[in-house]
């Protein structure tokens, strides 16, 4: 504040024209405790004179009591705000910070960096143009480092600075900086982000936060402050097309209609072609509304009121957009879902989806797979708990105009809300709309599945057969439909190896196209079973949540799990087509048993031991024993 | 305010504000805005003329007189209403009056709960308000840098700060249950100079004791206490002094210390508190009762 000190003692009117045209930079930092996060905003707001006496003064008595430097001022008590952190000492939730230099204005978005909060960073992310990422100089690239980078990285903040901290504790060496950038690029190349920034600094000692340290002479890029007061964000969504979700429709009188709103993107003038979605009338601007005055043209970031040529019906919800360039309208989207409860999200649960200002009821129709925040790996998943992320296709009862997030944020991004809490509990961000079931519906079927089940005379079900591989699935499946059809029963066999030749050929291994894999057995077990067959599933299904997505795909009574309970140990003797031996070898990943976990049944209606003196043959009469006590044949 | 397509950080805090006004006017059944007559209130209600315009403020404000405001603050409440138009509320805790409580008789804690806190509490219940607009900043004090814009609270008016809700984007969640009600911040991210220059930019009329003038004070353990009615008994040896004195920020006469000043214009107000050396709510007597004394009057209710 130095050189504006001068001018607001000697022309107060020139320093406030100055002050007036600054622009806003909004930052996220992240980091733990140990990181010296809080000290960093201490030192930037105590070093750009931001602190006031009787501020110093609380907070010098405060760091007597609380304090963790000894006595001396604790900077970081500046920043833990609520009584509970700072006798914890952690920060908890996300505090948002204040400053001004001669060049900008800075928001601060301050976070706690712990992985069960997750989502406070994600809410700090949400509204911030750039991210500080805070690195411990001496323990490099930690686990934290890459799940604060991809959280941002989701969040859509593509300007990172990575403030390596404590420098004075390792000597102020630029080996150890280097190899630390170095190992940050490699990790962050897949983040996607446009500019990255390494400053070696020590926010303790004031090293390069606001000016040059004249410890480490070999770093001559910026210190913090100064890239902060200079980096142009990519923030700038005026040269997109124009989009307006509609907040509140204002009518002072019958003289007067106009759609109150913030523009999102793009820029309006009267005279312009608009478009409502998702109702696709359109019409013509003819005027941007403000109190000070009618605009030639409003852009984006604006709140403004517009009027239109033509008495059309819009309300809340409803999104006025560029007729050339219009947003997408679905029911259904893909989307990166943050959760935010300590109520996991199940799919076919039904939340309220707000995004921009449209609500509507929605559910998660399928979890795609959920993301690891700290190895960025994906994993199969069938629910959400507090902080996980996942990709989510999502099945909402209205169609809603949105856009991809990565293009626009307010109009790509939504919130779910609890039907009965009323809490915010989770976050998403729209990658595409799934326009392929926007036109299909329930086609009314005449004949259903008991008339096809009479006519053949049988109780259609599935007979699903899971187990290790080589642990005999197949070879009873073989000899109990051998034994049905004898009997006259119209089955069908779905064979794990053989679907996967066809149906699932796209499929692999890893989890998630596990998860796929039997999503699509269990739809066409379904049909069949619609089409009264006696359905026998041979795979080794090794994730019992989904087998019991297949199970409830069908009514209760027409499901018989049949855990065919051969140990590893004499599924790998056996090993009947060598891939045992391969998984060993390690030539083949995600191998049931050897890399990948298999869930054993826990309540299996038929449970087979097979031993040396149990053949498969009466393992077969087994199964169709139960059958027969069941009622099914 | 509004020019090219680059937003000042000016344009963007009053674009936030208005979003914020109308999305409290559409998802809400019956907001009230909450007007205390400072500098706050007057940029909030200036926001709120220009959110609906050309309508009026689809809702009602309130004052929660505690009789102990100065005397130009009420004069000048009652003009502003009449020169926008607007329907303004005014509630004094009855019960307070009947009990004759006063600053000077119960001291600040019991004067502030009784005639602020329940006034308060006692007004959102007997209109049903379900939305309240105050002009809080996050700039402010501590506990206020982690508040919502959209601040839940129970049937009882209490504030939570382990159970807030998350809030992401330019998106608020305002559903509650009937009985509960959201506490609602629009200038959340402005600060004081944000503020002052606004005003200065917007011409927004604001009262007079912002403006050095000469008043009678009395120095009270270092504090200096406008004697603004004969209601404020005076110490043996106390005599009011004629001092060129303004207010940083306005509230009960008895509570809100004075600061000698000369700043007679805008522009000086503000140069004065640029070169200034402490906060604003350092003449606030509330603030220091206790450690942390803010947060837990905001679980209590206060605003």
């Amino acid at each position: 504040m130095s050189v504006e000190t001068t001018l607001i003692a000697d022309d107060i009117e020139g320093y406030l024209r100055q002050h007036e045209v600054k622009d806003l930079l909004r930052f996220i930092t992240c980091g733990s405790v140990d990181d010296g996060k809080s000290t960093l905003i201490g030192r930037l707001l105590y070093d750009s004179k931001m602190l006031f006496e009787d501020q110093l003064a609380s907070l010098s008595k405060e760091s007597k009591v609380f304090g963790t430097t000894g006595g001396d001022l604790d900077l970081a008590l500046l920043v833990d705000g609520l009584q509970a952190e700072r006798e914890q000492g952690i920060t908890i939730d996300v505090a948002y910070r204040f400053f001004t230099t001669d060049r900008r204005k800075f928001i601060v978005a301050d976070t706690p960096g712990h992985e069960q909060y997750t989502r406070n960073m994600a809410t700090g992310a949400s509204t911030a143009d750039l991210a500080v990422l805070l690195v411990d100089a001496r323990y490099g690239v930690q686990t934290q480092t890459r799940r604060h980078s991809y959280i941002v990285s989701l969040l859509g903040i593509r300007t990172v600075v990575v403030a390596i901290n404590k420098m004075d504790l390792v000597g102020y060496s630029q080996q150890a900086f280097d190899a630390i950038v170095a190992e940050y690029q490699t990790f962050a190349a897949q983040l996607g982000f446009e500019q990255i920034a390494c400053i070696p600094m020590s926010a303790l000692k004031g090293e390069n936060v606001t000016a040059a340290s004249d410890a480490m002479p070999w770093y001559t890029g910026p210190a913090l402050l100064p890239f902060l007061e200079t980096v142009q964000v990519d923030k700038d969504v005026s040269n997109r097309p124009f989009r307006l979700p509609v907040q509140w429709v204002n009518r002072p009188n019958l003289d007067f209609r106009g759609y109150a709103g913030t523009i999102a993107a793009g820029t309006v003038k009267p005279g312009d072609s608009i478009t409502v979605l998702p109702s696709g009338r359109s019409s013509t601007v003819t005027r941007v509304v403000t109190m000070d005055g009618d605009l030639p043209q409003g852009v984006a970031g604006q709140a403004v009121t517009l009027t239109l040529a033509d008495e059309i019906d819009i309300s809340r919800g409803d999104v006025l957009v560029s007729s050339e360039a219009p947003a997408s309208v679905s029911d259904q989207v893909a989307a990166h879902l943050v959760w935010m409860s300590d109520t996991a999200l199940l799919p076919g649960r039904q939340y309220l989806l707000r995004v921009g200002t449209a609500q509507v009821a929605a559910s998660v129709s399928e979890i795609k797979h959920k993301i690891n925040v700290n190895t960025l790996e994906h994993q199969a998943a069938k629910k959400l708990e507090l902080n996980e992320v996942g990709y989510c296709n999502l099945a909402l009862d209205h169609a809603v105009a949105f856009d991809p997030y990565k293009e626009c944020r307010d109009t790509g991004s939504f919130i779910l809300i609890d039907r009965f809490t009323n809490a915010t509990v989770g976050a998403g961000m729209i990658d595409f709309g799934l326009r392929r079931a926007s036109n299909i519906h329930w086609q009314k079927l005449e004949i259903g599945k008991q008339a096809r089940a009479t006519l053949k005379g049988q109780k259609p079900c599935v007979l699903w057969f899971t187990g290790l591989s080589g642990a005999g699935k197949s070879t009873v499946a073989n000899l109990v439909e051998k034994k049905l059809h004898a009997l006259g029963h119209h089955t069908t066999t779905l064979d794990g190896d053989n679907v996967r030749h066809g149906l699932n050929k796209d499929l692999g291994f890893t989890a998630e196209d596990r998860v796929e894999n039997i999503r699509r057995v269990g739809e066409v077990s379904k049909l069949m079973v619609e089409a009264g067959l006696i359905v026998l599933v041979s795979f080794i299904s090794p994730f019992r949540s989904e087998r019991r997505m297949a199970r409830e795909m069908v009514e209760a009574e027409e499901f018989l799990e049949v855990f065919v309970d051969t140990p590893l140990e004499i599924c790998e003797q056996r090993d009947p087509k060598g891939l045992y031996a391969k998984a060993r070898r390690g030539e083949i990943k995600n191998f049931t048993g050897i890399d990948s976990p298999y869930e054993a049944p826990e309540a299996a209606e038929i449970h087979l031991q097979p031993t040396a003196e149990v053949s498969a043959e009466e393992m077969a009469d087994q199964v169709v024993a139960r059958m027969r006590e069941r009622g099914l044949i | 305010m509004i020019s090219s397509t680059a937003l000042t950080h000016l344009q963007r805090l009053e674009a936030e504000s208005i979003h914020i006004f109308r999305e409290v006017a559409a998802q809400f059944r019956n907001p009230v805005m909450l007007y205390s007559i400072g500098k706050d209130s007057s940029v909030l209600m200036h926001l709120a003329m220009k959110a609906f315009y050309p309508s009026k403020p689809p809702f009602p404000f309130l004052h929660v007189d505690t009789t102990w405001k100065f005397r130009e603050m009420i004069s000048f409440r009652d003009q502003r209403a009449r020169e926008l138009g607007i329907d303004l509320l005014v509630h004094i805790n009855p019960e307070g009056v009947e009990m004759g409580v006063g600053p000077f008789s119960h001291g600040s804690a019991v004067h502030t709960d009784v005639m602020k806190t329940q006034a308060l509490k006692q007004a959102l219940d007997q209109y049903g308000f379900d939305a309240a607009f105050g002009g809080a900043r996050r700039d402010e004090e501590k506990s206020r840098a982690k508040e919502r814009i959209f601040s839940f609270r129970t049937s009882t008016h209490r504030w939570d700060p382990k159970n807030q809700r998350p809030e992401l984007w330019n998106m608020y969640n305002g559903r509650i249950h009937k009985g509960e009600s959201i506490r609602v911040f629009p200038l959340s991210n402005w600060t004081e100079l944000d503020i002052w220059q606004y005003i200065y930019l917007e011409k927004i009329p604001v009262p007079s004791l912002y403006f050095a003038a000469k008043r009678p004070v009395v120095n009270r353990d270092g504090t200096l206490i406008m004697v603004d009615d004969q209601r404020m008994p005076l110490l043996p040896g106390e005599t009011p002094e004629e001092k060129m004195v303004r207010f940083r920020t306005l509230g009960c006469y008895p509570l809100t210390g004075a600061i000698e000043s000369n700043a007679t214009t805008l522009t000086e107000i503000i140069q004065e508190m640029l070169l200034a050396r402490t906060s604003e709510r350092q003449g606030r007597v509330i603030d220091h009762d206790q450690a942390a004394s803010m947060e837990l009057k905001k679980q209590e209710g206060y605003f």
